[in-house]
């Protein structure tokens, strides 16, 4: 009598491991083959019966990779370009937020809390049409601060999103606080809620980073010269016109390309997934 | 009195700093957008644009080519979207368990989502190579994944699918620890199954967050672009042409400005809709609660 339960929890406790192995096997695999590929030799390339671990690992593809394609100098526009679109995101968005997480009820509130949902459903093309035209007017097309201000705005949805929930964690006590001793609203706003923030403000930074890091899109619209193009988009010459690729250099260079958003990823990862959605759908 | 002023001018003067470029890069070219769907608007035009009324919208209407692109995105987002989703609720479920190597699913589902859309794509032709592919290689087939009619769609959702599912499981994950465990042994006690379980308890808990991610993870994929961009450009024969990579060739390749306005405006319309239809479900769920 006694064995019948334990028997089919011992079943339904191997079906869960196969199902995770599957899992696993389904999230690895192509990862593999592409770490496989960065360092195969080229006969190895060529074989017809292409095996998982390289028989003579090379680097040549890596050194290949970068004679191919300017991949460095494209790596110093994604690095520009991310960066300064990063920093000013949590410039400009740190204050809105702020003021989105404690007048919540204010219509700019709602206004911004409208916009930053219906940004996430309107097609890109729908508006980078306009703005194409627009930068184009004013001279900014092929240029880099065109893509920033471009990725700047493209981030700040989320970015507030992140940032108001941060606000709101923080006890609005402890700036009442500091009030009724007599500091002024900017003066709570530096030295007690910003210190506070700071967690937050670093991971919405990062975010906005790894984001405009990876961005394909605009970048494709935008830069026309081969001397300003990012890193995501030089990738793509790798594969030629008619979709031959150098297999070998192409692997390698997605490696590197992939290498900065994965560890800052790792490092803020928690912070997005139980920070942003989860919490949002909670308040 | 006054210090409720003096909130709001404080307010205002933070708030100015994002609300500028919002209105002068977000929300101005989205209106910029729609009139231009209403323009003749090309690339090189010396005379000036013009206002066609509806006519761009009378040619989608005939574009036997924007339809086929239409469908193929309809199809595209809902075979991505559902077998993700319910492949994530699966394993969401299963890691919400007390399993070994739970930790590694979760290192590995990093990867996927930190990636570089571009670079997800490459990774995956590698895999689907006519020669040097290790699906061909393990299958002992020699088939061009990417370049047949038959297979080219299918390939590429199945990379849709891989691409989202950390995410989306994640996401489920964070809401099942909002279950409460109390009424899960409560309903177990009571002699109540898995599936009854699943019904009662897990799925009203977390269905505001399951309704929230379903239906971003729907819209993300319906304006999907790097991903089929680098797989197969659209090919063949237009067969995985998904609409963001129509109307980007008509726009920038074309230059039919304000041709390719008009398909961004109905699929918006199309997005609101479904989105509509899917918010008016989640309020209701909540009255029913």
């Amino acid at each position: 009598m006694r064995r019948g339960p334990t028997a089919r929890r011992r079943a339904a406790r191997t079906g869960q491991y196969l199902a995770l192995l599957g899992y696993l096997v389904f999230l690895a695999f192509p990862l593999l083959w592409l770490v496989s590929t960065a360092f195969k030799p080229p006969r190895e390339l060529a074989s017809l019966h292409p095996g998982w671990i390289p028989d003579h690992p090379t680097l040549d593809n890596f050194r290949q990779a970068f004679e191919e394609q300017p991949l460095l100098r494209s790596a110093g526009n994604s690095l520009i370009a991310s960066l300064a679109a990063a920093v000013i995101t949590v410039v400009i968005a740190t204050p809105m937020a702020y003021v989105m997480a404690r007048h919540h009820r204010s219509a700019l509130s709602r206004a911004a809390t409208g916009w930053i949902v219906v940004s996430q459903a309107f097609p890109f093309v729908l508006v980078i049409i306009p703005l194409f035209l627009v930068l184009k007017e004013v001279r900014l097309i092929d240029s880099r601060s065109g893509l920033i201000m471009v990725y700047v705005v493209w981030s700040l949805p989320f970015a507030l999103w992140m940032l108001a929930g941060y606000a709101r964690a923080v006890p609005r006590e402890l700036e009442e606080a500091a009030a009724v001793d007599g500091a002024g609203r900017l003066r709570v706003l530096i030295s007690v809620t910003m210190p506070l923030l700071t967690p937050g403000i670093v991971a919405t930074a990062l975010f906005a980073f790894i984001t405009a890091w990876n961005e394909f899109f605009f970048a494709l619209v935008l830069l026309k010269s081969p001397r300003k193009q990012t890193m995501p988009i030089i990738l793509t010459h790798f594969i030629g016109t008619e979709g031959v690729a150098d297999l070998g250099p192409l692997a390698a260079a997605s490696l590197l390309a992939t290498l900065p958003s994965l560890v800052l990823f790792a490092l803020i990862q928690r912070r997005i997934t139980s920070g942003t959605l989860a919490g949002a759908v909670k308040h | 009195m006054t210090r409720r002023q003096g909130t709001a001018q404080g307010a205002w003067f933070l708030v100015l700093p994002a609300l500028i470029p919002i209105l002068l890069l977000s929300v101005g070219p989205l209106l910029y957008g729609i009139a231009l769907a209403f323009t003749d608007s090309q690339a090189g035009r010396t005379d000036p644009t013009q206002w066609i009324g509806l006519l761009n919208f009378q040619d989608l209407l005939r574009d036997t080519l924007f339809w086929e692109s239409f469908r193929i995105g309809l199809v595209w987002a809902v075979a991505v979207s559902v077998p993700q989703f319910l492949l994530a609720l699966g394993l969401a479920l299963l890691l919400h368990q007390d399993l070994r190597f739970r930790w590694l699913s979760r290192a590995l589902a990093i990867v996927p989502w930190a990636m570089p859309e571009v670079v997800v794509g490459i990774m995956w032709r590698l895999v689907y190579h006519p020669d040097a592919g290790v699906l061909n290689e393990t299958l002992g087939t020699h088939r061009d994944w990417l370049g047949s009619l038959s297979t080219a769609l299918p390939a590429v959702v199945v990379v849709g699918i891989w691409a989202r599912l950390p995410q989306v499981t994640v996401t489920l994950l964070a809401g099942l620890s909002n279950v409460p465990r109390e009424l899960h042994e409560a309903a177990a006690m009571d002699g109540a199954g898995a599936w009854r379980r699943f019904r009662t308890v897990t799925w009203p808990a977390i269905r505001p967050i399951a309704l929230a991610i379903s239906a971003l993870s729907f819209i993300w994929n319906v304006n999907s672009f790097a991903l089929v961009y680098v797989l197969t450009g659209g090919g063949p024969g237009g067969r995985t042409r998904l609409p963001m990579l129509f109307a980007y060739e008509e726009a920038f390749r074309y230059g039919q400005f304000g041709y390719a306005a008009a398909m961004g405006c109905v699929l918006v319309a199309v997005v609101s809709i479904l989105l509509a239809v899917h918010l008016v479900a989640r309020l209701k769920g909540d009255d029913e609660a």
